[in-house]
């Protein structure tokens, strides 16, 4: 599984995908695949959440106050999530 | 599919933050309980 | 180790349950007992409807309450829930609701034109119930004619255009020989198989010393599951096999009260569909507060989401794999639950259940079947009782209506 990810790139949830907050992070449920994302950090869901109002996922984790040091960590996160297609590329205006 | 998180860990560069593993994946199926 | 982290790192899946959810994850509803078949091992002893049986607005206002929740999809079974009259309109209810449905059935009522209509919708799953590749094992479980009603609703299915479908099969002694052609058959109609363990519920606990594998045959379904990986899917049932050494797809633990439940027909909601029975009760969906208030407030929830002692499995070193095994199977079999599965694949569920009183093992609650061998009966005339007494300009109920609002009296406020 690649852990590339662009996080200079613009993002979005992908649109059959359902958030489900939790007090651990989130439950996320993509009902065309059918499978089901934990994510283990609630800094992440606020990733997550503002991916498509922020210009890239770099921004989102600025605006979220994710450390630099803990980046890597989260483009892994984000690598996963777009290789099981719960987020996707947003198309630019 | 549903990687086994241990084996999502090992995938990502075995430096000091390998253990950090944000999201971990399941298929719905896999939950006890449910026939 | 990283340096000191800012907030709690994150932590393994077991531990963040044992705080519990503010909602299930996906739950089973057996949304009737009655059923057209009575198969051997039936988890729920189905058969014959309950007269209590929630109505269709009830039944709505469950699917309203899972919306609210965001509960991502619901398991529907029964019995046979495609009996009841209103199925196909509950089913649209809850897609129309943004509750996902996989409904679990023997294949009565899947005729080309609701195969067809299935096909079209993006949220709504098949599950065809198969426990023999051949109708020789198949149908000495579950009925002569059964292997050839759920056959036909395959074809159905894979004529429709409806790829992915589930073939599930319940593992027992006789059909473990036939794993690969289960896989076979799957693999020809484009369907996904499904295998699960057989428990000493319901039925299940009348042909359990049969039907349950064997220790050598355990070892053969694991290593055949690893092989096959994420291509069969198993509903987490064999977590308890993880004993063996590598763990297989899924989350490893029990999903009972922590991230699954069971609705049954009457509204009662238990921890787990493989646990029917009061100490296992958790509340009921017609109570005050609903279905929410009993999956978040009720003490036996509660009470299973704090960490588990593991007892006697503590010191082994599977322990952190297997979690010492199904609570239900250590339930019906009279094993305590701090201690081993009656399969444990180390043999220590085997050496318990040697000293344990097999007629001290609690008995399933509520049997549903259908009355097929009749005891002898006295010989005095009676008049056979209808199941609620007859009132005034009302005709006896027969246990056979299907209609969900027969005889149902709106209980007093």
């Amino acid at each position: 599984m690649s852990t590339d990810f662009d996080l200079d790139g613009a993002w979005r949830l992908a649109p059959q995908v359902q958030v489900r907050p939790e007090r651990f992070g989130a439950l996320l449920y993509h009902f065309g695949t059918r499978q089901l994302s934990f994510l283990k950090s609630p800094a992440l869901l606020t990733v997550i959440s503002s991916l498509a109002a922020q210009p890239s996922a770099r921004a989102a984790c600025r605006a979220a106050d994710v450390p630099d040091a803990e980046l890597p960590g989260y483009r892994r996160a984000l690598a996963t999530l777009a290789a099981s297609q719960m987020i996707c590329r947003r198309e630019p205006a | 599919m549903a990687d086994h998180p241990a084996a999502q860990a090992d995938e990502a560069t075995e430096d000091v933050v390998a253990d950090e593993v944000l999201v971990e994946e399941v298929s719905i199926d896999g939950m006890c309980g449910v026939y | 180790m990283t340096a000191a982290p800012v907030t709690t790192g994150p932590m393994p899946l077991i531990e963040q349950f044992s705080y519990g959810l503010d909602a299930p994850i996906c739950l089973t509803w057996e949304l009737t007992y009655a059923c057209n078949l009575s198969c051997v091992h039936c988890l729920s002893s189905s058969g014959r409807r309950d007269p209590r049986e929630l109505s269709t607005a009830e039944c709505r206002a469950v699917i309203d309450e899972l919306q609210r929740m965001q509960v991502f999809y619901v398991n529907i079974g029964g019995g046979e829930p495609t009996v009841r009259p209103d199925f196909w309109d509950l089913l649209d209810y809850a897609t129309g609701h943004d509750v996902g449905v996989k409904f679990s059935t023997n294949g009565i009522k899947i005729t080309p034109g609701v195969a067809q209509r299935l096909a079209a919708s993006d949220y709504v799953d098949v599950q065809i119930s198969l426990d023999g590749a051949t109708a020789a094992v198949n149908d000495a479980v579950r009925g002569p004619g059964s292997y050839d009603t759920a056959l036909r609703a395959m074809r159905n299915l894979a004529d429709a255009g409806f790829a992915g479908f589930k073939i599930s099969v319940v593992m027992t002694r006789h059909n473990v020989g036939q794993l690969d052609e289960f896989k076979a058959l799957a693999d020809g109609f484009g369907a996904q198989l499904r295998l699960t363990r057989l428990r000493p519920s319901g039925r299940g606990a009348d042909v359990w010393d049969e039907l349950h594998l064997t220790a050598g045959q355990q070892r053969q379904l694991y290593d055949w599951l690893v092989a096959h990986g994420s291509s069969v899917l198993t509903g987490d049932s064999f977590f308890h096999l993880s004993g063996y050494g590598a763990a297989l797809p899924g989350l490893n633990l029990c999903g009972a009260g922590r991230v699954v439940c069971l609705i049954d027909p009457v509204g009662d909601v238990y921890a787990c569909p493989f646990a029917i029975h009061p100490s296992f009760l958790a509340g009921n969906v017609r109570d005050r507060g609903g279905f929410a208030r009993v999956w978040r407030e009720s003490e036996l929830f509660g009470g299973l989401r704090q960490p588990q002692s593991g007892g006697a499995c503590e010191s082994c070193s599977a322990y952190g794999a297997c979690r010492g095994g199904c609570m239900a199977a250590k339930f019906f079999t009279g094993l305590p639950l701090d201690g081993p599965d009656p399969e444990c694949v180390h043999g220590h569920g085997e050496r318990a259940l040697a000293t344990a009183d097999p007629k001290a093992a609690p008995r399933p609650a509520g049997d549903h079947s259908h009355r097929t061998r009749r005891a002898p009966v006295p010989l005095e005339l009676s008049r056979r009782r209808p199941v609620e007494p007859a009132r005034a300009g009302h005709p006896p109920v027969s246990a056979c209506n299907p209609d969900p609002l027969a005889g149902f009296t709106p209980p007093a406020r």
